[in-house]
């Protein structure tokens, strides 16, 4: 049996845990038949037309999540933000974590989807929320869709500066495969600001498949920062579809730094619901080996005065390959619309492949939309100047990297998740610089 | 110190340097000066190891050594220092990580473990204070944002830290308005001693009033035409290269 045809028959050993009753369910029902008409996306579609599932799709996963499992804190706290306190969200296998978790209900809400899912209190957020923004045609965000029950849900109320950062960390574990799919929800009310930190580690060997979906709604002048770190070990795969809904003058970041998996795939979506809105979309992608890291991103600028800001960085070693796709709609009522697009790469050998394309959608007329894409070495220059500093050309050129990286890392609004990410950098490109001075 | 000897170079297949013959000993303070297109930056970045330059003849020797075969950053191990007239920018490193990454880089081809941290931050008060440098600078992104003589003094910081045999100033004037070359050319005399040698790299005339040359060479068309004292790069000031050509 394929894992199409797994997943269709295994929805009715889903059904037994579910109110097959609730309008949910209902939707959960229509999400599953269009996935059954599309199927899982092949090379023949054009926003696929980089990336192959193919071969991740053969193995024989485990499609519903068991018991829980029990993880020490010890073998996982280095996934966590180290000197900061945090609320966090954790899953083990698709299954929630009490112990490793750190919710609330005190003042705003940090805790799980699938309480929000069934408690009548949550019954009118959910209505109003609830895959709202997630594209109904897409086969994969339906297929989440379907088997929708276990996540974060995140509601911070308006003029809520939450103090700490919250962490959502889905661990896999075990000797079989897992076929997980997460589903979160983020709703930020007005002038209320939130910053989250997404992570998605396998903690075996084991082949993991995640399909994850997370809807995030941005009220007026909400301000959200949203981070992605993906790391992970070479058996894991990601499908990450996030789909962002912004209010006037809200201001979303979401800044993804993808630094290992064997095949990760990051689909972003922004959607304008108001005026003089800001959305940046900013990434690190530092890869070798076979790895493959795609960046799907759109922008729909539907409203006039907005901005958008994307700038993804990439270096990309051994056989290793990249793809970034840059969507930008600007529809003719966006008058005013600024939207810039970059997007930089770096190739250390022969064999990695980096596909990169922009895609602008332009009808109105007072606008201004810049992109840009390189693919290139490193600056010779700039090379012979840290070699004359007796910096070794091996070392300058790490150093190079590093620095190439830096617009992008020196936007992380958490200090200590900054100093995380800047020492995971530099150990992938091999630097050694002193941070401690 | 430093002896370089009929040296041809050329870039692409085109000769620049056409026999240069220089001598420059420990305690010297050496200019060279010549109109654009002579071959000023080129000698300076093949004295450098640039390998972007084809050495085709003659030799570099330094304390006995050829460093013909020594890449930029031995020679820099080997105590060459250039200060660049366009210094690189390198976001998200500090002035003070990457003088400290070069400083141990240096010890480590010399087979010496990392300076301690306490050392280090003693040397660096050290030599900022020599060279009125403010501490906040320290922090910066090297070179990101700085203006010209910000640029310069930091050049001159590193070479101070790094304590080099023979400093090669290239076109250090150039972007400065007098204040900053008055600062410039004080850290470089403060620098100056008995044990290391300067060889100053310039267009114009003006830096010389501060960093006073023992000699002065004039370069044309990649050869020396004239050696002489200080006074040749007043008269060179005043008459125009025509006149040595």
């Amino acid at each position: 049996m394929d894992l199409k045809e797994k997943l269709l028959s295994s929805f009715l050993a889903f059904e037994q845990k579910v109110d097959i009753e609730s309008d949910l369910h209902d939707v959960r029902n229509e999400a599953l038949k269009v996935f059954e008409n599309k199927g899982f996306p092949t090379k023949q579609e054009e926003a696929w037309k980089y990336t192959s599932l193919n071969a991740v799709l053969a193995t024989d996963y485990n499609i519903l999540p068991k018991n829980e499992t029990d993880v020490d804190w010890k073998d996982v706290k280095k996934y966590f933000l180290n000197d900061v306190d945090t609320y966090k969200v954790v899953f083990i296998n698709g299954v929630f974590s009490s112990h490793l978790s750190s919710t609330t209900h005190d003042g705003l809400d940090v805790c799980l989807m699938s309480s929000a899912l069934t408690k009548p209190k949550y019954k009118m957020v959910i209505d109003t929320y609830f895959n709202q923004i997630a594209n109904k045609e897409d086969s994969l965000t339906n297929l989440n869709t379907a088997y929708a029950f276990e996540g974060a849900y995140i509601n911070i109320p308006k003029s809520t500066v939450v103090s700490k950062p919250i962490e959502i960390l889905y661990f896999t574990t075990g000797d079989s495969s897992n076929f997980v799919q997460p589903r979160n929800l983020v709703i930020v009310g007005e002038n209320a600001h939130v910053q989250i930190i997404e992570r998605h580690q396998a903690l075996t060997d084991t082949a993991m498949f995640t399909n994850s979906v997370t809807e995030i709604f941005a009220s007026k002048r909400a301000i959200v920062d949203y981070y992605k770190l993906q790391n992970d070990v070479q058996t894991a795969n990601l499908v990450d579809n996030t789909y962002i809904d912004q209010k006037q003058e809200s201001r979303v970041s979401v800044h993804t730094f993808s630094f290992g998996g064997n095949i990760t795939r990051n689909n972003l979506n922004f959607y304008h619901k108001g005026e003089r809105i800001d959305s940046t979309l900013k990434g690190v992608t530092i890869i070798g080996d076979k790895q493959h890291v795609d960046h799907y991103t759109l922008v729909h600028h539907a409203q006039p005065n907005c901005e958008s800001h994307q700038n993804y960085k990439g270096i990309y070693d051994d056989r290793s390959t990249g793809v970034f796709n840059g969507k930008i709609y600007v529809d003719k009522i966006a008058q005013k619309t600024d939207a810039f697009q970059q997007n930089n790469n770096i190739l250390l050998t022969d064999k990695a492949t980096l596909n990169t394309k922009p895609q602008l959608e332009i009808f109105a007329d007072d606008v201004k939309c810049s992109h840009g894409c390189t693919i290139g070495q490193l600056d010779e220059s700039a090379m012979f100047y840290m070699q004359q500093r007796g910096i070794p050309k091996k070392e300058a050129k790490a150093l190079l990297m590093y620095a190439f990286t830096d617009e992008v890392l020196s936007s992380v609004t958490i200090p200590d998740l900054q100093l995380k990410l800047q020492k995971l950098i530099s150990m992938k490109l091999g630097v050694n610089i002193g941070f401690e001075i | 110190m430093l002896t370089i000897k009929n040296l041809h170079a050329s870039v692409e297949d085109k000769e620049i340097l056409k026999g240069i013959n220089l001598e420059v000993k420990a305690g010297e303070v050496h200019a060279i000066m010549g109109p654009n297109g002579a071959g000023k930056s080129t000698l300076s970045s093949v004295i450098a190891g640039n390998e972007n330059f084809e050495v085709t003849e003659g030799e570099i020797i330094l304390e006995g050594e050829d460093l013909a075969d020594l890449a930029p950053e031995e020679r820099a191990h080997k105590g060459i220092f250039m200060s660049f007239q366009y210094p690189v920018e390198i976001p998200g490193v500090s002035v003070t990580n990457f003088i400290k990454t070069a400083i141990n880089e240096s010890r480590k081809a010399k087979g010496l473990e990392d300076m301690p941290a306490n050392e280090m931050l003693k040397l660096i008060k050290e030599k900022s204070e020599l060279l009125e440098i403010d501490r906040k600078f320290l922090s910066r992104s090297l070179n990101e944002g700085f203006s010209g003589g910000e640029k310069k003094r930091n050049e001159i910081f590193q070479m101070a830290m790094l304590d080099p045999k023979v400093a090669i100033l290239d076109e250090t004037d150039s972007g400065l308005d007098i204040d900053a070359l008055r600062i410039v050319a004080n850290g470089v005399n403060k620098l100056k001693n008995e044990n290391n040698a300067v060889i100053v790299i310039t267009h114009y005339q003006r830096l010389l009033d501060y960093i006073v040359p023992d000699f002065v060479h004039v370069l044309h068309d990649g050869k020396i035409v004239k050696t002489g004292g200080k006074e040749l790069a007043l008269e060179l000031e005043e008459k125009g290269y025509d006149w040595v050509k």
